[in-house]
């Protein structure tokens, strides 16, 4: 990086992308070019710097600068101005929401002060195309060092005193699962990479890839040494192109340096690794279904044991590990275990990622240590909620989870307290929810998330699933009965109980964490057919407030099943019996004149 | 799962054994071949996975079978324009439940199905990570951002006149 005085790291993760980021590199450059700079200044883009609300990022180095929302437009003020004359470019500095003032960089956001970052230790730092910018910053380091140091052994040793727990979702002991991969005996093992992230609003996984593949290449090599394997294999949903892209660059760059192929850096250890393509399947993600899909099949469950340690992909011993799982491993051994277990809580160690999301102000990617509690998240790094509204409920753990309250946000997050309040950790979805949020509609749409997502293969999942969707359904529609929540209740634990794999396992919690936390909303629906939170239409009247009514007939055209009656210049009437609550009147009245209730 | 019926040409037939060949004919590498195959053709009809079933030694029931259960695999073919609209968690508790009726109301048409003239093709997914913009909607390959009811004539109008 040396010959270049100044470097402009421009985000390149999915969300910047899709606002143009990739324009804001192509005008910087010709700009520089236009200036005789491009000599002196790089432009690099990097992955995902987390402050998905904000983008596109564009930040400055040495000086640090951190420019919010750019547009392609503004690469000229960029250089003519911040580069050439030295002068900040004030308009586009993040604007701290609170304190009314102007910050310059990221040490004095709120947004990053509470965060660690160690599985994303490289993302927005580094070019992710281009290996030496890894290798500049430790990358590779850490195979170095266990293949000339240790045996796989002490490797197992090291991951397992870290306390490191798999970051998938089931926080399985990740040196323990080495070690048991490592005991099975066979002439062939495997390594995958699960980086499926099936979770509807979690993206942590794929900026990991997007930012840093190296960093799970190098992972999995250590891995592939610890375990006694040669191969490794990374299944990854076809819906990630840019993910794709990158890490076949990346193998294609460590093959070209020795460090992934035969004899890695002269030690006589071969490891090599493939793409296998996931094709949009959430059950795929669970890893006996995962091997049977990379093995060109239908992606079904199967009864565990044989753990996939023992009998796995192609009958093979295999050991399956989570992208952020393994992207902790080369800072891990380079840092060391006491080092990692010192982060965290008494029995989740280090840091999780979480893909914030919903309605709160600072939407992005964050990675904080285990024991930060729900109100820092939400409150310092997320800023609050969005337009001023309140705080409802935050659902974590993607559509395996459950939904808590204002009562949990001083819980420190770990996988024990997130499991004791009624959720789980999942793999780091983080969805927040306003007063705006029905929480019965909230279960629906994880329900019809599961049923849909189903693989068919056991009935209590299949058909039970699709009966507490229809159950919920009535109860959105205000055509259910009291009993009703007591079977809601019974039938879930039945799921639970009886289902084959993870997926059935837990999608009921959804329904049963809402019907505990928020049980008068349920009967607000059943008893009163009324939404508080507004969001079910079935149970909405429309009505028309005189006062307000100047007879402008405009909603009694706009009303699809002529529901709406009344003279021109005369108050207007709707028709209960008819209207079918499509809202068109709502939308039209220019006077306020429509009451929702 | 309804399917339009189609003639496959002999260069048609001949691309997707290429295909099958340079995944060495082995069964466990159907969904790659699969992939490669729906890139070929944007969709995948009843006929081309029966030639597929033919090179790699299988039944067309086991095809099929792996065809319906990844929601990726298409038997209809798309519009010029398929319109995806994201229904992540994010997105959906950001209203993309009201994009996605507007969608259907403005088209008239159903999720899974393409308009009249072919243009249009309306289809749903979850999460293409940029929970930032939410909600999210792709266009073939653009993205669309904090798509609100009102904005979705706008995204209309722009491909229309195209
Ligand atoms: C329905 C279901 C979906 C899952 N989806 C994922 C996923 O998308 N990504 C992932 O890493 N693990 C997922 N898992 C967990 C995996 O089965 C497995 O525990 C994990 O990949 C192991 O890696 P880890 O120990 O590093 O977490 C899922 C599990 C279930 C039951
Ligand atoms: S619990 Fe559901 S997803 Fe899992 S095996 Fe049974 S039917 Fe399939």
């Amino acid at each position: 990086m040396s010959k270049y005085k100044m470097h402009l790291l421009v985000c390149g993760g999915t969300g910047c992308r899709a606002s143009a980021s990739d324009a804001i590199v192509e005008n910087l450059k010709k700009e520089l070019n236009n200036q005789g700079l491009d000599e002196s200044v790089q432009v690099i883009m990097t992955g995902c710097f987390g402050f998905c609300e904000k983008g596109p990022i564009v930040k400055v180095v040495p000086d640090n600068t951190f420019y919010t929302e750019v547009k392609p437009s503004d690469a000229k003020d960029l250089v003519e101005e911040h580069i050439i004359k030295g002068r900040k470019v004030e308009r586009l500095l993040y604007k701290d929401p609170v304190k009314k003032v102007t910050v310059s960089d990221e040490e004095g956001m709120s947004f990053y002060k509470k965060q660690l970052r160690i599985a994303l230790r490289n993302c927005g730092f580094i070019n992710p195309e281009n290996i030496e910018e890894y290798i500049a910053r430790d990358g590779y380091m850490a195979i170095g060092q266990i293949l000339s140091e240790n045996t796989p052994e002490e490797v197992i040793e090291i991951i397992k005193a870290s306390g490191l727990r798999g970051r998938g979702g089931a926080g399985f002991p990740t040196g323990l699962k080495w070690q048991l991969t490592r005991q099975t005996k066979s002439d062939q093992k495997y390594v995958v990479c699960n980086a499926d992230e099936g979770d509807p609003g979690a993206f942590m996984d794929r900026s990991i890839l997007e930012g840093d593949p190296h960093s799970v290449l190098e992972a999995m090599a250590i891995c592939g040494y610890s375990i006694g394997a040669d191969t490794g294999l990374i299944y990854i949903r076809a819906e990630y192109p840019l993910a794709i892209s990158r890490l076949l660059t990346a193998i294609g760059q460590a093959r070209e340096f020795g460090l992934l192929g035969k004899n890695i850096l002269g030690s006589g250890f071969d490891f090599d690794i493939e793409l296998k393509y996931g094709a949009g399947a959430f059950v795929c993600g669970e890893e006996t279904a995962l091997i049977h899909s990379m093995e060109g099949k239908r992606g079904e469950p199967s009864l565990k044991p044989p753990f996939p340690s023992v009998e796995g992909y192609l009958k093979k011993p295999t050991n399956v590990n989570n992208v952020e799982t393994l992207a902790n491993i080369p800072a891990i051994i380079l840092k060391g275990h006491k080092w990692f277990s010192s982060i965290g809580t008494e029995k989740s160690k280090g840091t999780k990622v979480f893909a914030l999301a919903g309605k709160i102000n600072n939407v992005g990617l964050i990675e904080v240590p285990m024991g930060t509690t729900l109100r820092e998240v939400i409150y310092e790094i997320g800023g609050g909620i969005k337009d001023g509204k309140k705080f409802k409920a935050v659902q974590t753990g993607g559509p395996s989870g459950g939904c808590l309250t204002e009562a949990h946000l001083d819980v420190p997050i770990d996988y024990e307290n997130l499991l004791a309040a009624g959720s789980m950790m999942g793999s780091g979805g983080m969805i927040i929810m306003d007063e705006d949020n029905c929480m019965v509609s909230i279960a629906k749409y994880f329900l019809d998330f599961s049923v849909e997502e189903s693989c068919g293969k056991c009935s209590p999942c299949r058909i039970g699933n699709k009966r507490l969707y229809e159950l919920l359904d009535r109860i959105t529609q205000g055509k259910a009965e009291f009993d009703d929540l007591a079977r809601l209740k019974n039938l879930s634990e039945v799921i639970k109980d009886t289902s084959l794999c993870g997926l059935g396992q837990s999608s009921p919690n959804p329904v049963l964490s809402t019907l505990q936390y928020f049980r008068e909303e349920y009967e607000a629906h059943i008893i009163d057919h009324k939404c508080p939170a507004g969001e079910c239409k079935a149970l909405m009247v429309y009505s028309i407030l005189e006062e307000h009514c100047v007879g402008c007939t405009a909603c009694a055209r706009a009303c699809p099943v002529g529901a709406i009656s009344g003279e021109r210049k005369l108050v207007h009437s709707i028709d209960q019996s008819i209207c079918i609550k499509c809202g068109a009147c709502f939308d039209k009245c220019k006077f306020d004149a429509v009451l929702v209730q | 799962m309804s399917s339009v019926k189609i003639e496959l040409r002999k260069d048609q037939v001949d691309k997707i054994r290429q295909i099958a060949k340079t995944f060495k004919n082995d069964p466990g590498e159907l969904i790659n071949v699969l992939h490669k195959c729906q890139g070929e053709f944007g969709y995948l009809p009843a006929e081309v996975q029966e030639v597929v079933a033919d090179e790699l030694k299988m039944s067309v029931a086991k095809v099929y079978g792996v065809v319906t259960f990844y929601s990726f695999f298409s038997m209809i073919p798309t519009g010029r324009y398929p319109i995806s609209i994201c229904t992540g968690t994010a997105c959906y508790v950001r209203g993309a439940e009201k994009v996605l009726a507007e969608f259907k109301k403005q088209l008239n048409i159903e999720v899974g199905t393409s308009s009249p003239d072919g243009k249009f093709s309306l289809s749903c997914l979850r999460c293409v990570g940029a929970c930032g913009l939410a909600p999210v909607v792709l266009v073939g390959d653009k993205t669309f951002g904090r798509v609100s009811p009102d904005g979705v004539k706008d995204i209309l109008k722009e491909f229309e006149e195209m």
